[in-house]
């Protein structure tokens, strides 16, 4: 896989609330305290904590953590809803923090749309102008972009509610009238601060599935916030994992899964469907070990399940593995069964000190 | 001796105190102690009085009374008025006009052109039979019972004072909700109107306009009655789901449009529930200001009121219930109306 280009950057950025961030954010600094102990000694929140990562040109980078972990707050200063206390974002290699309001106003309606956790539809509008609202904000005629608004209501599959209103549908039609807003304003980045967690489990996988699907054929640079990690392995391409509001651990999903660096993501991980998410490429053996005639191939980036569906639980089974069709090595069943031992939860983790 | 005396005394000042002599005329206590020779000797601790202005001036004759205070105000507000007549009458003027308009156009319009109007006002602003119904009973009731004139021109007064009233009040509401310097201003303001008994600010208008004029009425009548639009226009702003606000911002809306097409639509159902208080509260001080010659069934119940011809009194006054529970159900059908497409 080709490395992609790095449309976002975010390079040391802390955010603290309280009446003097400032003297907070020295303190931060100079001794280092953590979250609690800053609010046990200066009363204020610190939210963000020396944030560094990057988000690449059409991936769905995941930023997921628990509930304040400062997931949410961390998506708000990529369009500047909410202002950092110290750091750098860069869009394209263009500080977003040096823009100018009238700036600032066009990035938001030419570059980034954003769908929410719970909708945030105008309710006083007409799916359909709620579909056109990027257009008719940024001055377009109504008549140069219905066809436009009524294409991507098409697309998510509403186009015979464009006249209805808000409350007059599902949470789930409501989010998808969310996602065509964020798609009919033809940004090329979409921020999802936990935009499917707010719906029912069917529901939600249908969303993911839509969302994936049209990933596939957009290409959209999305960040997407979740507290699910089945749903951030689901959709992601590059993980960030958030704790207190650190980076814990980033990188690809995979990697993740398989050694996680603290006691923090074990627990997260380990009750995991893990044959739903690992890779064949992951665990694969890439030596070249002779294979028994009419052995079955399998893709290089299929999930583990559907290697397990095909063995027929036979458990001597060895398989090819393929990529665009030439072999790029084998797996046995063993090795499938092997990473597939759910990692325990930690002595030291968050779960046993719950109990 | 008065018991103050010793202050002074310490304080040095006898010689200020008796170098003007009495101040303003003796007080009617003082005038009967005298009568009597009885000079204040020394006082229990039970007896202490407050040291009140008028208990110090017993003591000094300098020290000014109170009475002195409401005295002064009022030669204030003497002084005071005329240059605030020249502001005051030009800018009032279209009041004047309106609501002389207003009168003008209900009396000399026949009724069988008014009341099939208001009968359409009532369907376009609610699309309801029986409130249709109801309101034709009433207004052809009231006529029946040669209430027609009166009752109409309450009726003009309460329009144009509301619409006026929300002229300013949302203006102001919005303003409110924008600056918390400007709510923390206006409240106290908002306060006071509110409490003070409507009687009281008829006062200094009787003062600076004359009688005659409509715009005395009509600005008592706005002053007591603008109060809940601005209330709510502000509570209705402030209320509105900040996710929506939040939504209209990662668009890139800017103020402007955020105002009219997000904050000022979702704030109608607060914003109409604020008019339709002012048009009660205006009904209220209607009657009110038939003091001030405001025409219309307020000065039937004075009327009664001053002639003691109870039928009167009590008919105007079923007919102002009428007005109001016409003008209440109109307003609540319409905010009703509102609130159906409003929900979140």
């Amino acid at each position: 896989m080709a490395k992609k280009r790095t449309l976002l950057e975010i390079k040391h950025l802390y955010k603290i609330f309280g009446p003097e961030p400032e003297a907070a954010l020295e303190r931060v600094r100079a001794e280092g305290l953590g979250k609690s102990e800053l609010m046990e000694q200066t009363n204020h929140v610190l939210a963000l904590n020396d944030i560094n990562t990057e988000v690449r040109e059409g991936e769905i980078t995941v930023m997921m953590g628990l509930s304040g972990s400062g997931k949410s707050t961390l998506i708000r200063h990529l369009n500047r809803l909410i202002e950092p206390t110290a750091g750098e974002i860069l869009l394209d290699g263009e500080d977003v923090l040096a823009l100018s309001q009238e700036q600032l106003r066009r990035m938001r309606r030419e570059r980034m749309s954003m769908v929410f956790q719970n909708f945030a539809l105008l309710p006083h509008r007409t799916v359909l102008d709620n579909a056109g609202m990027a257009a008719a904000t940024r001055g377009d005629k109504r008549a140069d972009y219905e066809k436009d608004a009524r294409k991507w209501l098409d697309r998510v599959g509403l186009g015979g509610n464009a006249d209805q209103y808000p409350h007059e549908l599902s949470g789930g039609m409501q989010q998808r009238v969310g996602l065509a807003r964020a798609l009919a304003s033809n940004s090329p980045i979409m921020l999802m601060d936990e935009a499917f967690s707010a719906l029912d489990p069917l529901i939600r996988t249908d969303m993911q599935d839509l969302l994936l699907e049209l990933q596939s054929e957009l290409q959209k640079t999305v960040v997407f916030i979740s507290h699910d990690l089945d749903e951030a392995l689901k959709l992601a391409d590059h993980l960030v994992i958030l704790k207190d509001g650190f980076v814990v651990q980033q990188g690809e999903p995979q990697h993740i899964l398989l050694e996680p660096e603290d006691d923090y993501i074990v627990d997260f991980v380990s009750d995991i469907n893990r044959a739903r998410v690992l890779r064949v490429r992951s665990v694969m053996n890439e030596s070249g070990d002779p294979v028994a005639e009419g052995a079955v191939e399998v893709d290089h980036d299929d999930t583990l399940e559907s290697v397990l569906s095909k063995s027929d639980g036979a458990m001597e089974a060895r398989f090819v593995v393929t990529r665009d069709g030439v072999r790029v090595g084998t797996l046995d069943m063993a090795e499938v069964l092997k990473a597939l031992v759910p990692a325990a939860a930690s002595e030291s983790g968050m779960r046993t000190q719950a109990t | 001796m008065a018991t103050y005396d010793f202050l002074f005394s310490a304080l040095g000042l006898q010689d200020w105190c008796e170098s003007s002599g009495t101040t303003g005329p003796i007080s009617l206590s003082a005038l009967r102690d005298s009568a009597r020779g009885e000079t204040a000797a020394d006082v229990s601790i039970w007896d202490l009085p407050f040291p009140s202005m008028d208990a110090l001036n017993a003591a000094c004759q300098s020290f000014p009374r109170s009475r002195e205070l409401t005295l002064g105000l009022e030669r204030g507000f003497l002084s005071i008025k005329d240059s605030l007549s020249i502001v005051l009458d030009p800018l009032t003027q279209p009041l004047s006009w309106a609501l002389e308009a207003a009168l003008y156009g209900v009396l000399n319009t026949p009724w069988w052109i008014i009341i099939p109007l208001l009968l359409l006002v009532t369907w376009l602003v609610s699309r309801s039979f029986t409130l249709l119904a109801f309101v034709s009973v009433s207004f052809l009731g009231l006529a029946f019972i040669d209430h027609y004139d009166y009752a109409m021109q309450t009726l003009a007064i309460i329009l144009v004072c509301a619409f006026i009233c929300v002229l300013f009040g949302v203006p102001i509401g919005i303003a409110m909700s924008r600056s918390n310097t400007m709510q923390r201003m206006t409240i106290p303001v908002l306060d006071m109107l509110q409490t003070l008994p409507p009687f009281v600010y008829l006062i200094p208008l009787i003062f600076l306009f004359s009688v005659t004029e409509p715009k005395l009425y009509g600005i008592a009548i706005i002053l007591y009655a603008i109060v809940p639009v601005i209330r709510l226009t502000d509570l209705g702003i402030r209320m509105v789901d900040q996710s929506v606000i939040e939504a209209a911002d990662a668009f890139g809306m800017t103020d402007r449009q955020k105002l009219f097409g997000v904050q000022v639509p979702l704030a109608l159902p607060n914003i109409m529930a604020g008019v339709n208080q002012t048009i009660m509260m205006s009904l209220a001080m209607v009657v009110i200001a038939s003091l001030v010659s405001a025409p219309g069934l307020g000065v039937l119940v004075l009327r009664g009121i001053r002639n003691l011809e109870l039928g009167v009194g009590l008919v105007a006054g079923l007919g102002i219930v009428i007005l109001a529970v016409v003008l209440d159900r109109v307003t609540k059908a319409a905010l009703a109306r509102i609130n159906s497409t409003h929900k979140a």
